[in-house]
């Protein structure tokens, strides 16, 4: 049974289960790596993309859902010699430590920046509160965001 | 004096000079007569006024002169105020704890908590121990005006004078904050508070309820903190048109109270399983029961404090609220499964399968669901069985609605139940697709929620507002949600 979706603009035609995770399918599909499998459990964020404009937790959303929505992934925030704004935010705070957190991060940060521009410390806060980082750079994930808040206002 | 305003005073004059020239020697009597009975009824009515009405100010401390009260005494009123929760009502998100500002809708306007830290100013500071104990049992302030039942002295009138002096010890002893909660907003004539007099003639059952000795002691030690301090009824029994609870339907539950729907607690609980004393104590302390479910409603600042409290009180609450609920033909809770001992290698739980021809919402169930909530992980680890979860099984699905759209926050340091919300992920449509689904799997033979769809849509909206609380009672949203796929 296939499905269709639209990941990054482009129109995949999706061969798998109706019930497969979105994770699953942006990795081993796709060869979309920036979301990560954390928990499996959306309690980790690892996984986040964003849908339309709402972050969600891949590992836990079947594609089924997902059928005529836009999705997004860390790979739309630009490249390795072209990083977005909110990617050259992370680089200059140096805010990863082991990284594996930091793409859902980002996708989470990008989704609140896109509806609250001009986001303040505290609503920065609170929105990233379900993306856990066991490294602990949390301090440096504030102010990276902080920092693209700059930049983009800026641009 | 302006010309006109001379001409209106002349005129006055003339009206009131008419009369003795016009009325004979009878007339003047007559005009006696009536004088004598307005003034038999002003006076009566000032005698009523004095004598059911007025309340004379008490006098303040005197500056300078701070109370002390004995360790004991103070941990006793902490553990009491746990059970009060005057914490709650009397401290906003973000503001200072027990320094007030909180808005409480009502029906008949929004009344804003008061300031109970120990500042002078702004605060309790100045109030004696007879004003604060006149406060929790008549509902009248240190000034002497009424207060409305929004602070539930129906239930403090309840409490022993013992408890309220250790209550008072307890509050006078916390950091005094200075700060003016803003002015209530209500409409003519609520914003008289004389009126409440009125109220209280009618409503107001005052002292403290005499213990029964057809139980024992535990039960009545959990009747006087449930009736009283713990004021369970403010939000569990229905409220008639004068916004008193309605004593024909006590712990009937009913309406939606911050967003999510208030269980009945008496016999007609829609627990598909008979709470115990042991259960319910153990879900007043932690906010959880594997059989039941979690509190993240406003139920949740409830449990958070009540873990703070005396095991003892809390285990007699249990004792009392069992007994409420009594029903004899409700089947006793099954006991949860033994702990598998596992292999490297074992799965916990056989593989799920769901009949996917079953439509949609069976589908989502199996996709999003059942990873936690078929897991074979006991309770919190796992997701709750919906077979016992008393949410599926209520009448009224606001509460599932709340849940599955905005998860269950994680609280601080403690092991608990979690769950990502799907606000971002789930349509309106696959929302009341998986409710059906969850209704008619887990609570076969209950009606099918009619409500659904319009309920999903104004939580989805954002029309129902929803507070979410963590387990630790801090609130923590939601996040505006915005229905998927439309652009806010």
């Amino acid at each position: 049974m296939s499905i269709q979706l639209n990941v990054n603009g482009q129109d995949e035609t999706i061969d798998s289960a109706t019930d497969t995770p979105l994770l699953y399918v942006l990795r081993n599909d796709l060869r979309l790596n920036g979301a990560k499998f954390g928990c499996g459990l959306g309690q980790c964020g690892a996984c986040t993309v964003i849908a339309d404009d709402q972050p969600i937790f891949s590992c836990v959303t079947p594609i089924m859902m997902l059928e005529g929505r836009k999705i997004r992934t860390l790979e739309s925030l630009g490249t390795e010699e072209h990083p977005g704004p909110l990617q050259q935010a992370f680089i200059d705070e140096q805010a990863a430590q082991c990284g594996y957190c930091i793409p859902g991060m980002m996708m989470r940060a990008q989704a609140l920046l896109e509806r609250n521009p001009k986001a303040t410390e505290a609503e920065i806060r609170v929105a990233l509160e379900p993306n856990l980082c066991r490294c602990g750079t949390h301090m440096r994930i504030i102010r990276a965001v902080l920092r693209a808040v700059d930049a983009m206002a800026g641009a | 004096m302006s010309p006109e305003a001379m001409q209106k005073d002349a005129h006055l004059t003339g009206n009131s000079g008419r009369s003795p020239a016009v009325g004979g020697p009878r007339r003047t009597r007559k005009r006696r007569w009536s004088l004598l009975i307005i003034v038999v009824v002003v006076a009566l009515g000032a005698v009523a006024y004095f004598a059911l009405v007025y309340k004379p100010a008490i006098a303040p401390l005197p500056e300078g002169q701070v109370p002390t009260f004995g360790v004991a005494l103070v941990a006793k009123g902490s553990s009491l105020a746990s059970i009060g929760d005057c914490a709650s009502c009397h401290t906003t998100a973000t503001g200072a704890p027990l320094a007030g500002g909180l808005p409480v809708p009502t029906p008949f306007g929004t009344i804003y908590s008061s300031n109970i830290t120990p500042d002078r100013e702004t605060g309790i500071g100045t109030w004696t121990e007879a004003a604060f104990a006149r406060a929790l049992q008549e509902g009248v302030n240190a000034a002497g005006h009424y207060l409305y039942p929004a602070f539930p002295f129906d239930h403090f009138t309840h409490v022993t004078a013992d408890d309220a002096i250790a209550l008072y010890a307890y509050l006078m002893t916390r950091d005094p904050v200075k700060f003016t909660p803003p002015a209530n907003q209500l409409g003519f004539p609520y914003n008289i508070r004389t009126i409440m007099a009125g109220w209280d003639l009618l409503f107001l059952k005052k002292g403290v309820i005499a213990a029964d000795p057809n139980q024992n002691a535990e039960w009545n030690r959990g009747r006087y903190l449930v009736e009283g301090l713990g004021h369970c009824g403010s939000c569990h029994t229905p409220r008639n048109s004068l916004g008193a609870e309605d004593t024909g339907d006590e712990y009937a539950g009913g309406p939606v109270i911050d967003g999510w729907y208030v269980y009945a607690i008496n016999d007609t609980s829609p627990a598909p399983f008979k709470w115990d004393a042991d259960g319910l104590a153990g879900y007043l302390r932690t906010g959880f029961s594997a059989q039941h479910g979690a509190s993240f409603g406003p139920m949740a600042q409830v449990t958070a404090r009540l873990g703070e409290a005396s095991d003892a009180d809390v285990h007699a609450m249990g004792v009392y609220v069992a007994s409420l609920m009594a029903r004899s033909n409700a089947p006793a809770p099954p006991p949860l499964p033994a702990q598998p001992i596992l292999t490297s290698g074992d799965s916990l739980a056989p593989p799920m399968v769901v009949d996917v021809s079953a439509g949609r919402g069976a589908t989502i169930y199996a996709a999003v669901c059942s990873s936690c909530h078929e897991s074979g992980r006991l309770p919190p680890f796992g997701g709750i069985d919906f077979h016992d979860s008393t949410a599926v099984h209520a009448d009224d699905p606001q509460n599932i609605i709340d849940m599955v759209l905005f998860g269950l926050p994680a609280g601080e340091g403690r092991t608990f139940a979690t769950m990502p919300g799907f606000a971002g992920t789930l349509s309106q449509d696959d929302m009341v697709a998986l409710l059906t689904y969850l209704r008619t799997t887990f609570a076969p033979g209950k009606p099918a929620w009619s409500s659904a769809a319009s309920l999903v849509a104004s939580t989805m909206s954002g029309a129902t507002p929803v507070k979410l609380y963590s387990e630790d009672g801090v609130q923590r949203g939601p996040s505006p949600v915005n229905p998927p796929g439309a652009n806010p």
